[in-house]
Parts: structure tokens; C-alpha cells; sequence
């Protein structure tokens, strides 16, 4: 990449978040959704909503509260700031924080539903056959779960590139720090600069017509084993 | 390496309260009626019932006592699930290998090679599990089942999910591995065929209750117990073939009570068989008919009489030893003046060889 494009630099911030998002929503998000999956607590649904939240939230909204809440004067801004540290707003880690919590559903929601599409019975099997709770997690519900970790990380890769709101309130627009792929694109539509606007939409509309392809085909190669 | 086991378990309505003994050696059916909690028991053993209370004894080791509970992943359990539930992300190898792999090395005791022989899977191994059929599936789910050297194996109507001509395909095998395999076998089941074929012992549950255990020649005939008061009732019997004859086409097999002459079957002699005599197919007689057709008759004793309807009077024989039953008209006994002791003949006008 060469470092004076700044297109190419917005490129790179782009996929480094994506890709940094998906990492910790897959690390964090596995072991949520599988307690979503069998958890038999009644008040479930509190923590399914909230998941989903992010779905039907106008991205502006949660950026909002993300900006207050990491900012100086907010509870978690200005405990860094107490510490000695960067309030998080306008900062790489700052939009990585709101971009897991803007694309947590499309990783939380597939993984809990090939858990849950799993059922209990192969489990069972595998704690007769001497498997520990952790191995037969391990060995059986994750390589069956497969095509929910596919669909997974593809998903929360794709729409963390794709996010918009959420990064203009909590990210700003810093080249190489905070600026992605789709506030390039808005900058240079607002300059009327449309042959860059063109490359970088056809760009993004291409990569992820080709992420969404590779999770469709994909998935269709792995089929469930009926009783 | 007997089985003690008292589970109390509640689930909404349904209560389980059971209480038994399960003897080292053989194969222990658990039958009983749908619902009545006979898969509740099993999975109690087998520690998959996380609020089962109460007691569980395999051999010398405690699986369970006063909240103390040994997980499931620690039990030395093999347990056949009533559809094949084989690891679809595995081949049949990696399926066998699974619990192979993960028993301790001082217990195991079965050689994958055996378990794959006994069950007859040897061209199978390097399929997927979704390229089997069913009763194929079975065969693997068992053999991955012993591959783990168990020291109790139990069996949740591993032949309920198979249509008539897969159960025929798997029976012989769990035959056989009865006779090969010193592992005592829990064998949950509905089906009379399945049990008269397989099991030893007989453990009857009823509404969450064990109404009765003992040995199955003697549960089949207790005329104080419902299986032997249906029109189906019928005595099993195990007997030895002894001789065929040639001219005339039959097989002797003879048991503690004397010789029954069936049909010939290809049997070597000394081979063990199972024979079903239905207590309707039981004539008595005082004295030995010499001028019939019937080949089967034994001398017996009288044990017990229990009317049956308001026409018929079932009773309990010991021919050498051996229970038998006889479905008679009431009339009939009172002319024969039937009573416990009395010396009787009884003729046996059809019997079933069972495998």
C-alpha cells in the first residue's frame, strides 16, 4: 500500500476493524451464544434483546452513547482519563469498541443458532464416550457448529466494513487513524469527487457480494446427519 | 460386578421410584410400557438425569450417594441411544475412535478390531456417517459403544428407530455379543420379541415402579404378574440341540424337562436356543397320549391356577424344573381336577425357535 494514498490508508484502517472486530466478537461471542443455547434461565430473552438491539438501533444512537460514555466526561472516558490515559472517543480502540457492539447480533445470533440447531443429544453421546465438558465443546459442538462460525465471522467481518454512523460519532474522520472505507466514500461525494467514490463503492459492493457468496457457499457443503 | 441402583426422580407429574439389582453377568431387559419411565432409568445410570436422587452402586465403585454424583464423562457407561446418533462431522473410524481414545488405558479391554468384528462393520469404517443406512448407523453406534471397554453397556431400544428387516439385521449380532462379551447389558425395551430373544433377566416397570425382577423363564410365567395373564402369555425355554433326523427332517433340542422335536433347523449339535411356547398351545392330559400327533410331550406338576375371563384357567407347569404355562377352559380343569402337585402331561402342539 502506498502510504500517501489516502484511500488506500482508509483501505487498511478498514480491514484492520473488521478484522479486529470479528476476532473479539468470535472470543467473546462463542461462549455467549452457547450459554444462550442452553441456558434454561427464564429471564433469557433480556439478553437476546439487548444482542439484537444493534439491529434495529439507528447506528447514530448508539454512537451517541458510545461518544458520552467513552468521552472525557463519560463514566468509562473519564475513568481512562483518571488513569493516566487517552479518553477513548475519536481513537482506533474507541471505534473498535463501538464497532462490537454494532455488529455483535451477526455474530451471536448465527453461532447461537447452530448451537441450539445441534441439540443435546450429541453432547450426551460424547459424555458417554468420556468426553470433559471443555473437550466435548471442543470436539463436537464447535466442528459441528461450523457453518454457524462461517456464516459468523463472515457476517461480523462484512458489517463492520459496511458501518457508517457508529464510527462518524464515535471515530470522526483522522486518516489513517479513524477514517474507513465508507466515510472516504462520503467525504468524496461531499468534494463531488465521483470517479473515487465510484472505485471505492464498486470496491466495497465487490468484497462483499464475494464475502456473502463465500458464506452461502460454504454452508451448503455441510448437511446435518438426520437420525 | 452386580448393579445396585435407587433413583428417585421427579419430573411435573411423573415420579420414577426405583429400586434394583442388576446381576454382573447377562443381559437385564428393562420392559415395560411406554412412558413408564424405563429411558429415565437408564440415563439416571448412565448420570445424563442432572435432579436424579438416590443411590448407584457399579460394581465397587459409587457413581452416586447423597448429592454425590460422578459425571457422566467418568462413568465406564457405553450407551447405544434409541436412534444412532453418530457424529456427523466424523467418518465410522473416528467415530469408534472417539470413546476408544478417551478410556483410560488400564480399562480398556475390547480392541477396536473386536468391536468392529462383532458388529461387523470392518467395510464401513471409512464412510461418513450420513452414507449408512440404518440399522448400519446402529451397528457403528454399538460398536463405538463397547470400542470404550464399558464396564456396563446400556441399551435404550437400540432397534425401535429400525423398520422390521434392519431389526432382523441387528439382532444376531446383539446375540452374539451377549456369548462373546462378559459385560453386563441394560437393554431397554417394549418389544416381547426383543426381550424373549436377548434378555436373561427381566425387570418389569410400571408407572415409574419396578413391579418385579428375577430370572425371564420365571418373570414370563408368574401367573401374580400381568405378562403371564394376556393372550399372548408365554413360557421361554432354553434348550440345547441334541441330534437332527434326517429322515424325517427335524431337530431334537433338549432342556431340563425332557426333548422338543421341531422342525430341522441348520443348528451344529450342543449350539443353545431359545424356544417360545405359547401358554394357548398347551394342552394337559393324566395319563401319557400315546395315539396323537403330537410329538412334545413332557410330564409336569402342577404349580399354580389362576382364572383368566370368566371361562378360562391359566396354569403355571414344572416340567424338570422348568416353568411352562397351559391356557385351559375352567371346565377342563375341573374335569382333569386340577390342583398344585397334581402329575400331569403336557402337550405342546406348536413351538417357536427363537434366532
Amino acid at each position: 500500500m502506498s502510504p500517501g494514498n489516502p484511500d488506500l490508508i482508509a483501505l487498511g484502517v478498514t480491514l484492520k476493524l473488521a478484522g479486529l472486530t470479528t476476532l473479539i466478537l468470535l472470543l467473546v461471542g462463542t461462549p455467549l451464544a452457547w450459554w444462550l443455547s442452553r441456558t434454561r434461565w427464564r429471564y433469557r430473552f433480556l439478553i437476546e434483546a439487548v444482542v439484537a438491539l444493534p439491529l434495529v438501533l439507528p447506528p447514530t444512537v448508539l454512537g451517541f452513547y458510545l461518544l458520552i460514555a467513552l468521552g472525557p466526561h463519560g463514566p468509562i472516558g473519564g475513568m481512562m482519563e483518571s488513569l493516566g490515559a487517552q479518553p477513548l472517543a475519536f481513537t482506533f480502540t474507541g471505534l473498535v469498541i463501538g464497532s462490537v457492539f454494532y455488529s455483535m447480533p451477526f455474530v451471536i445470533q448465527p453461532l447461537q443458532g447452530a448451537f441450539t440447531a445441534i441439540g443435546k443429544r450429541p453432547m450426551e453421546v460424547a459424555a458417554t464416550l468420556r468426553a470433559s465438558p471443555l473437550d466435548r465443546f471442543l470436539t463436537v459442538a464447535v466442528p459441528l457448529a461450523r457453518p454457524g462460525f462461517v456464516t459468523a465471522a463472515v457476517l461480523g467481518f462484512a458489517h463492520t466494513v459496511g458501518e457508517f454512523g457508529v464510527v462518524l460519532m464515535i471515530g470522526g474522520n483522522i486518516p489513517g487513524q479513524t477514517q474507513v472505507l465508507s466515510i472516504a466514500i462520503y467525504d468524496h461525494v461531499e468534494t463531488l469527487e465521483y470517479t473515487h467514490a465510484h472505485w471505492l463503492s464498486g470496491g466495497l459492493l465487490l468484497l462483499s457480494f464475494l464475502l456473502l457468496m463465500l458464506v452461502y457457499g460454504l454452508n451448503r457443503r455441510f448437511t446435518v446427519v438426520q437420525p | 460386578m452386580t448393579i445396585e441402583a435407587r433413583f428417585r426422580i421427579e419430573k411435573g407429574e411423573f415420579l420414577l421410584d426405583a429400586e434394583l439389582d442388576i446381576p454382573e453377568k447377562g443381559v437385564s431387559a428393562v420392559f415395560g410400557p411406554s412412558g413408564c419411565g424405563k429411558t429415565t432409568l437408564l440415563r439416571a445410570i448412565a448420570g445424563l438425569e442432572p435432579c436424579a436422587d438416590g443411590f448407584l452402586r457399579v460394581g465397587d465403585q459409587v457413581w452416586q450417594q447423597d448429592g454425590f454424583t460422578v459425571p457422566t464423562h467418568r462413568r465406564a457407561v457405553g450407551y447405544v441411544f434409541q436412534e444412532p446418533s453418530l457424529f456427523a462431522h466424523l467418518d465410522v473410524r473416528r467415530n469408534l475412535e472417539y470413546g476408544l481414545k478417551r478410556a483410560p488405558v488400564s480399562e480398556r479391554r475390547i480392541p477396536m478390531e473386536r468391536a468392529v468384528a462383532l458388529l461387523g462393520i470392518e467395510p464401513l469404517l471409512d464412510r461418513q456417517a450420513d452414507q449408512l443406512s440404518g440399522g448400519e448407523r446402529q451397528r457403528v453406534a454399538i460398536a463405538r459403544a463397547l470400542a470404550m471397554s464399558p464396564g456396563i453397556l446400556l441399551m435404550d431400544e437400540p432397534l425401535s428407530a429400525l423398520d422390521a428387516a434392519r431389526k432382523q439385521e441387528i439382532l444376531p449380532y446383539l446375540e452374539s455379543l451377549n456369548e462373546a462379551l462378559d459385560i453386563p447389558v441394560l437393554y431397554v425395551s417394549h418389544s416381547p420379541d426383543e426381550v424373549a430373544r436377548l434378555a436373561d433377566h427381566l425387570i418389569l416397570l410400571e408407572e415409574g415402579r419396578v413391579t418385579a425382577t428375577g430370572a425371564i423363564d420365571e418373570i414370563l410365567t408368574r401367573l401374580d404378574l400381568p405378562l403371564a395373564h394376556g393372550s399372548e402369555a408365554e413360557a421361554l425355554i432354553k434348550a440345547t440341540v441334541a441330534g437332527h433326523d434326517e429322515a424325517y427332517h427335524l431337530t431334537h433340542l433338549d432342556f431340563a424337562g425332557g426333548r422338543f422335536t421341531v422342525t430341522h433347523k441348520p443348528l451344529p449339535i450342543g449350539h443353545s436356543v431359545r424356544l417360545r411356547v405359547a401358554a394357548k398351545d398347551v394342552s394337559l392330559t393324566l395319563e401319557r397320549q400315546s395315539g396323537t400327533s403330537i410329538l412334545n410331550i413332557f410330564p409336569a406338576t402342577v404349580g399354580e391356577l389362576m382364572p383368566v375371563g370368566s371361562a378360562q384357567v391359566m396354569v403355571r407347569l414344572m416340567t424338570g424344573g422348568v416353568p411352562m404355562l397351559a391356557r385351559i377352559t375352567r371346565k377342563s380343569a375341573a374335569v382333569l381336577d386340577l390342583k398344585p402337585g397334581a402329575p400331569v402331561y403336557a402337550q405342546a402342539k406348536s413351538v417357536a425357535l427363537l434366532s
